[in-house]
């Protein structure tokens, strides 16, 4: 079987002055399938979605985006897409039904669509206000709304939740999942680590304008490896257990005796938490407590890309 | 992945496509002026007081008698009004490109011209409605048509057709601005133009050099063609090739302005 890409882009550059915001960004994202364009602010997220979405134009590299190239046929591109900016992208001036029936107008779809959309979305209270009253999450969601008046074939979500409460996150977090559940390619950027892990298929993890690493959630998290913890009843047996995690991780072993605890990375997937404490128990150790715990998508990026913290 | 033997949905001749997408994009803009008039209502009050101010300040100063020199300002302000567009149109496309809401018509299979096209057509509707106060308080003080119907009628066209043309202008420079404040700073700058012109003050005794700057004002050429087709007052002498022949001088500065800066300012829309 063939894969066909929704994306597909080669070489992608874009300078701005003397930021260099693309510096080659190679990315291919399955067609129904939804990618996690992961980076800290300035690795060039924003740039690659202008750049996709037809809205600049790459100084060198090309694009598909849904079987159309974003250069030589950029009316091809725009029929098949829809874009939610990372600042909501309606007229704050116009009202939430006034917004949806003029996207409708231009998109020739029909205006029950838009009132449609304002139901499913729970905007219908707030229809009648104009949108620059609106809160933070009511206004990203009629940005969603918006650009499922016509169902794109991709949909690109220019970090959607960035500066959303929990509850409003987890709202078009399940808007997103629905939308993939129904075939829709979503190409996503964020800089929340979580956000990727929850929705993504696969993640690109970009950094200084090009693709730093890419994979599945899992994949990624294998390549960091995972953290056994070992906590025992007394700080004199610290040595005795590092020396055993030592010898099952094959890395060097941290410890930390106030809270009695010693841990190692460790990339092996046939490590199980019961061999772990048996072997550490047949030492003569007194444990305490133990865990096996896969890496969390931020200590993969600081691991992939040496920072020693994101600047979110 | 489509094929190419399919019909592409949405295509369709692309005059009928700007037509439609145009009309959208007026609606737009005609709702959004009705729920945030704000600023079209700014702009069209500041000539009243303008006409008030200048009118019994000073006039009252002037060599020529107050009752003369009100009738010889209402043109006046009605084409510095007309010129507002030059304001509007560059807070309307800044706003609008800083904001974010441009960025999505761009991404959107929109027809290229319609949404420069679409605020322009809106911003003429709002100017015409404008100049009705303005005529309103102007007849209230003594200003009259002492021309024939159809003179008058010309007289407006050229106004709405000024105003069409600045409109245009100030599109592409609000398109082009670096943010929000900076275009409201070089629009409310654009107060000044009319100074600059025959509109408040007749040109005749400005030193030569200022003269000819105010005299190639195409604020000028209007005045003067409005001014005698309202039966105001006949055309100066030995003035300017535009202001000596005013109606022609008018809709080239006009259909000039339009020509040149309507590609632009949908080509500055097109490349973002």
């Amino acid at each position: 079987m063939t894969t066909t890409y929704a994306v597909l882009s080669e070489g992608l550059q874009k300078r701005y002055g003397d930021v260099h915001a693309l510096r080659g960004l190679d990315l291919a994202v399955p067609e129904g399938s939804v990618c996690g364009v992961l980076g800290p602010n300035g690795a060039g997220k924003t740039t690659a979605v202008r750049v996709l979405t037809t809205l600049v134009k790459p100084d060198a590299g090309s694009a598909l985006v849904a079987g159309h190239d974003v250069v030589r046929d950029p009316a091809g591109v725009r029929k098949r897409i829809a874009v939610t900016g990372q600042y909501a992208s309606v007229d704050g001036d116009l009202t939430g039904a006034e917004n949806l029936r003029l996207f409708a107008r231009l998109l020739r779809a029909p205006r029950a669509r838009a009132d449609e959309l304002l139901e499913q979305f729970g905007l219908a209270a707030a229809a009648g206000r104009p949108a620059r009253t609106y809160s933070g999450g009511i206004r990203r969601r009629l940005d969603l709304a918006a650009s499922l008046l016509v169902p794109p074939r991709v949909l690109f979500l220019d970090e959607p939740t960035t500066g959303l409460d929990p509850h409003s996150r987890n709202g078009i977090w399940d808007a997103v999942r629905g939308l993939a559940s129904r075939g829709t390619t979503v190409l996503l950027t964020t800089q929340y680590l979580e956000e990727a892990d929850q929705l993504a298929d696969d993640i690109v993890l970009i950094d200084e304008g090009r693709a730093a690493q890419r994979g599945t959630p899992a994949e990624l998290k294998a390549l960091v490896g995972s953290y056994a913890e070992v906590v025992v009843a007394e700080p004199s047996a610290l040595e005795a257990a590092a020396a055993v995690l030592d010898r099952l991780t094959g890395s060097a072993p941290v410890l930390d005796a106030e809270r009695r605890t010693v841990g190692a990375v460790t990339t092996d997937s046939t490590l199980t938490l019961p061999r772990i404490v048996r072997e550490v128990d047949a030492a003569g150790v007194l444990v305490v407590d133990a865990s096996l715990r896969p890496p969390t998508l931020d200590e993969v990026f600081l691991r992939l890309t040496d920072r020693k913290e994101l600047v979110a | 992945m489509s094929t190419a033997l399919v019909p592409e949905q949405g295509t369709r001749p692309v005059s009928t496509a700007l037509v439609h997408d145009g009309t959208a994009v007026l609606g737009r803009h005609l709702l959004r002026i009705r729920h945030a008039p704000a600023i079209t209502v700014m702009t069209q009050t500041m000539p009243i007081v303008f006409l008030l101010f200048f009118g019994y300040v000073f006039g009252s100063a002037l060599a020529m008698p107050g009752a003369e020199y009100r009738s010889h300002l209402v043109p006046g302000l009605l084409v510095a009004t007309a010129a507002g567009g030059l304001m509007t149109g560059m807070f309307q496309a800044a706003q609008d490109s800083h904001r974010g809401v441009m960025d999505r018509f761009r991404t959107m299979p929109v027809s290229r011209s319609a949404v420069p096209l679409g605020q322009a057509l809106a911003d003429l509707v709002a100017g015409a409605v404008g100049t009705v106060p303005l005529v309103l308080v102007g007849l209230a003080m003594g200003w009259r048509i002492e021309g024939t119907a159809p003179e008058a009628l010309a007289a407006f066209g050229l106004l709405l057709l000024f105003r069409f043309a600045t409109t245009w202008v100030g599109i592409l420079l609000g398109l082009a601005s670096k943010s929000e404040e900076a275009a409201g700073q070089l629009g409310s700058a654009t107060f000044m133009l009319p100074l600059l012109s025959n509109a408040y003050i007749p040109t005749d005794n400005m030193p030569g050099w200022l003269r000819a700057v105010a005299e190639w004002n195409p604020i000028s050429a209007v005045t003067t063609a409005v001014r005698l087709l309202f039966g105001n007052a006949p055309v100066p002498a030995d003035a300017a090739w535009p202001v000596a022949h005013p109606v022609a001088g008018a809709l080239l500065w006009s259909l000039g302005l339009i020509a040149l800066f309507a590609p632009l300012a949908v080509r500055r829309y097109t490349r973002g």
